[in-house]
Parts: structure tokens; sequence; C-alpha cells
């Protein structure tokens, strides 16, 4: 049993992912996109990177991508999905998780430390955390900023399906501890399943002690263990 | 069937931020342009063969919607014409 790391052409935190996860004693390997998820599978990490070039949208070619079916029916039976960054762009644009990732309030590429708020505690993702944890994990987007409607944000939160936000090294959600102009402040969601998540923060950099400033992001990839 | 080019206009919808645009907009104000706006679009055009116009625009409305914008953040328009 494995967790496959998906491979686009541009994707560049695979290997990244794959030594993260290894370092909490699961297994994960990269998987190409052309060949298919492999039959045992444990999970899936759509990871960070440039997948065709951001052609068109970010995510919007790799989303499109025939893998992409089968990550979609993976998530519908149960299989837990993860995606990161341009993974998280690929995660909307394929109607896994709601809304849209897109160029940040400051038109710039964007790559810092951020601190986020866990906004629920009892999913996958989250579990290793306490309510209202502030964790550290670092960002690198140019288009991170989370766009949807009035009443499609309104859902979101009904639903409870907010996973993360941007907050001050407090816990305070403020416009000044938002990187990119989120609405709501939002870092990451829910899609249908709690099973399913999307962030654009990057936890595989925020794991390894060895090289990371923090290592609050082992917590969101334990849902793979 | 006849030859047709499709125009697929994808723009922002009202209300969106364009940190582009808005950029865009301080560039040409520092070259000493007055202008009180400016929006950007993504124009698409589709050479397709189609049996007529309706069948033309009822295609390229679906590339808009299954590919070329994004619901979520855009509006579309199609304009067809004969080639």
């Amino acid at each position: 049993m494995t967790v496959a790391v998906v491979e686009f052409g541009g994707s560049n935190c695979d290997r990244d992912a794959v030594r993260a996860l290894r370092h909490l004693g699961i297994a994960a390997e990269r998987r190409w996109h052309e060949d298919g998820l492999p039959t045992d599978l444990d999970g899936i990490v759509l990871p960070g990177g440039f997948s065709y070039g951001d052609y068109l949208r970010a995510g919007a070619m790799a989303a499109r991508a025939p893998i992409m079916t089968e990550v979609r029916e993976a998530a519908a039976s149960g299989v837990p999905v993860l995606g990161v960054c341009n993974g998280a762009q690929i995660g909307s644009e394929s109607g896994l998780t709601p809304g849209a990732f897109t160029t940040n309030a400051s038109a710039r590429f964007q790559c810092e430390p951020v601190h986020l708020r866990v906004e629920r505690v009892d999913t996958p993702w989250t579990a290793a955390y306490e309510a209202g944890d502030v964790i550290e994990v670092p960002i690198a987007h140019g288009e991170g900023r989370f766009e949807i409607d009035d009443a499609a944000y309104d859902d979101l939160v009904a639903d409870d399906r907010v996973l993360f936000r941007y907050c001050d090294p407090t816990g305070e959600v403020t416009d000044a501890a938002n990187p990119n102009g989120s609405t709501g402040n939002v870092a990451g969601v829910l899609g249908e399943h709690e099973t399913v998540a999307v962030l654009m923060p990057h936890p595989e950099r925020a794991t390894l002690p060895d090289v990371a400033k923090s290592t609050d992001g082992a917590g969101i990839l334990r849902a793979f263990v | 069937m006849t030859e047709f080019t499709a125009t697929v206009t994808v723009r922002l919808k009202a209300g969106v931020l364009d940190p582009e645009a808005e950029t865009t907009r301080r560039a040409l104000e520092r070259l000493g342009f007055e202008l009180s706006a400016l929006r950007s679009a993504d124009r698409f055009e589709v050479d397709l063969e189609a049996a007529d116009a309706d069948a033309a625009e009822e295609r390229a409305t679906k590339m808009a919607e299954r590919l070329l914008a994004n619901p979520t953040i855009h509006d579309y328009d199609v304009a067809v014409a004969e080639r």
C-alpha cells in the first residue's frame, strides 16, 4: 500500500512530498500521470509546481488530464486526496474542491513563511492539532488568492469546510496577515468529503527537521498514516 | 459543413479583483496617460467546421464551459463568423 504523489510535466514538489511522507513512516512513491494510479492505493498527493507551465490558468491543464478521472473516482470511494499549492489549483480546477485560486492581490510571486489557524480538528488533515492551533508553514505562489462567490462562500462556512485561515502569530485572522488577498483569509478547504483537502501552503516544506524552519506541517501529512 | 471562426472572450466577473490589470493601469499612468479604469480579457479564436452557425456556437460555448473559462471567476461570450 502506498501514497501516490502524482507527477505532471512541470510538477516540482513531488520529490519533497515523497521524502516528507517517508520521514513520517508513510510509504509513498512518485507516479507519472500517464501511468495512471497504482492499484494498491493508500492515498493521493497532487504536489506543487507549475504543471504545464501554468498555461491558461494554474492547474487548468493538469485538471483535465486523464488521470484526474481516476483521482476523482478514488476520492469518491474514500481514498484521501491532498492538493498542495499547484495541486490545490488542480484540485479546484477539477471540481474536487470549491472556489478558485487566482492571481495574488499583490500581482507578485510570494515565497514566505505564513501562520495558519486550524479551523477544525475533526478531519484526517487536522487530527494532529488542537482546536485553535496556529501553525507556521511556508507559501510559494503567484496565484493563491482564494476566490469564491458570496453565496458559495456562505455555504462553505455553513458546511464548516474551511480547514485553515491565514492569521497572525497569535491566531488573529486579519487583513495584514492575509498574504494574497484570499476571501476570508482562506488558505485551505475541504472537498465534498472530508477525506479530500487542498491548501496553498506547503506542509511538505515544514516537515523535515533538518531542512525546515518549522515542522508544523507534518500533522497535515499524518492524515496518510 | 461550413468553416467558422468562433471568438471566445473570457473575462473576470464584475467585482473580482484583477491585480494584473491594476498593475497595467498604473504603468499606463506612469507613462502619462489619463484613464479611469482598465479591464483585461482573454480572447480565443477557434477555427472549426460545423453544419451551421448555431452548431458552431454551441460547440465553442461548451469549450468555454469545460476549459477556456473557470465559471467560479469568469464570464464569457461567444461570437461566430463564417470564415
